[in-house]
């Protein structure tokens, strides 16, 4: 076992990381399905009893897989995502008025979300623009000849990622399709932690193969890996 | 329920033939994802993935499942020599960009020029669009398989969609447990039915007017 060094004091604790949360503050979390969000972050802050949250992320997992245990336990007031259909109960509490849902189109949910990382205010696009339920409330403007709609950038107090490595400065390595929105929610978090499977030295990664450079991460835990059965497994 | 599942893959076996190598091809959930089963070895396609793969692979075997390595609906795949693996951003960029040369979607409604309502029946199922959206309005060929009535029997293919559209006259071809539609310049063409059926039953399962194919065909499949 190699003793990693924190010159950078950014390697803490769960305890420590979830000093950082409380009630109605909007959280921005990584993964798609599940599939790459931080396990041990979702546990605790669901186990601190935090509510009111405004969760920012692709969609709202399975009801017992990543995000969904928060949204499904009725911890957030408000989600904007791309999609809640794989976390039924997501679509009972919207429908009760209990939850409410501002549904984005995945590809222009990801780029506000990375314009936001990118100290951007709004991204155009033309998806969306034939369609009511995307336009409303929306400013559109025409340029070069053609329209598009504005889209507002999205950042938020918490970022909370999950990633395969890490090191010291909390440059980060992702693990195949759990890559996913993980490096855009790292960039427009005011405060980002990463909960990684495993942390290395400096100097461990390859500067080539890292994909979230270490200023965008304030904080990184250790995982204990996913705590959760997969739907491929339930059968 | 044999024959169902039989229909399912006579569907996804027709629209295995509107691929050809070398194009990238993403597929939705349902009865699109059985079309790479209809496909020869010898034809090569890059399958795109919405959260993050180019170069998809069939399903593991039992055992074999990578929880870090699934499709946009959650589910475990491979991936094949030459895949790469990219963020969302850039998923979606590859879509916006109009590099995916054919999308193959479920969906709950078509109209007769073209429109797609999948995403949304208002106070009974609320599952979002995700990326059927940048999908439909980008792909270069955006193929809908889907049952020809619903549940009840009321025909999908309407005049005008009832429930809220995702996109706009961008569907290029519907097939269906019954035939095979084209639409081209906001006309609808019956091209080719099943065996099973005859124009005068797809006309009464169909609610709305369409033109038929001089070259019409009974479904090789």
């Amino acid at each position: 076992m190699i003793e990693i060094e924190n010159p950078f004091g950014k390697i803490a604790t769960l305890e420590q990381a979830l000093a950082f949360f409380k009630e109605e503050m909007t959280v921005m979390f990584g993964g798609f399905g599940g599939v790459g969000s931080p396990p041990n972050l979702i546990e605790g802050i669901l186990a601190k009893e935090i509510k009111n949250l405004t969760l920012i992320g692709n969609d709202t997992g399975f009801p017992n897989i990543g995000i969904g245990k928060l949204v499904s336990q009725g911890r957030a007031k408000k989600v904007i995502a791309s999609h809640i259909g794989s976390n039924p109960i997501a679509g009972k509490l919207m429908n009760q008025g209990v939850l409410e849902v501002e549904f984005s189109p995945q590809g222009t949910l990801v780029e506000r979300i990375r314009a936001g990382g990118m100290g951007l205010g709004a991204i155009l696009t033309d998806v969306g623009l034939d369609n009511t339920s995307v336009t409303k409330g929306k400013q559109q403007m025409e340029l070069n000849g053609r329209s598009y709609l504005v889209e507002t950038a999205l950042t938020a107090e918490v970022s909370i990622v999950y990633a395969e490595k890490a090191d010291p400065y909390g440059n980060l390595v992702y693990d195949k399709s759990a890559r996913n929105t993980n490096p855009l929610v790292a960039m427009a978090g005011d405060f980002t932690i990463a909960e990684v499977k495993e942390i290395v030295p400096l100097g461990g990664l390859d500067p080539e193969e890292i994909v979230t450079p270490g200023i965008f991460v304030d904080m990184v835990i250790l995982s204990n890996g996913v705590n959760w059965k997969w739907v491929w497994e339930e059968n | 329920m044999a024959s169902e599942l039989d229909i399912r893959n006579l569907m996804a076996k027709r629209a295995a033939r509107e691929i050809v190598g070398g194009m990238v091809v993403n597929l939705g959930i349902g009865i699109p994802s059985l079309v790479p089963n209809h496909l020869p070895e010898t034809t090569k396609v890059m399958f795109h993935a919405e959260n993050g793969i180019l170069g998809m692979g069939p399903s593991p075997g039992s055992g074999l499942e990578d929880g870090n390595l699934c499709n946009a609906g959650g589910y475990p795949v491979t991936i094949v020599p030459g895949a790469s693996y990219c963020d969302s951003v850039t998923a979606f960029g590859m879509i916006r960009r109009g590099r995916i040369d054919v999308s193959i979607l479920g969906s709950l409604q078509v109209s007769r020029q073209g429109d797609l309502a999948n995403w949304i029946i208002p106070g009974k199922k609320v599952p979002g669009m995700g990326g059927a959206m940048d999908l439909a309005s980008k792909a270069k060929k955006l193929i809908v398989l889907m049952s020809h009535t619903d549940k009840k029997g009321n025909p999908k293919i309407l005049e005008q969609c009832t429930l809220p559209l995702t996109a706009t006259r961008c569907v290029d071809m519907i097939i269906t447990d019954k035939a095979v539609f084209e639409i081209k310049n906001c006309e609808l063409v019956l091209m080719e039915y099943f065996s099973t059926t005859s124009v005068s039953r797809i006309t009464a399962q169909t609610a709305c007017r369409f033109s038929v194919s001089e070259d019409l065909k009974v479904i090789e499949v």
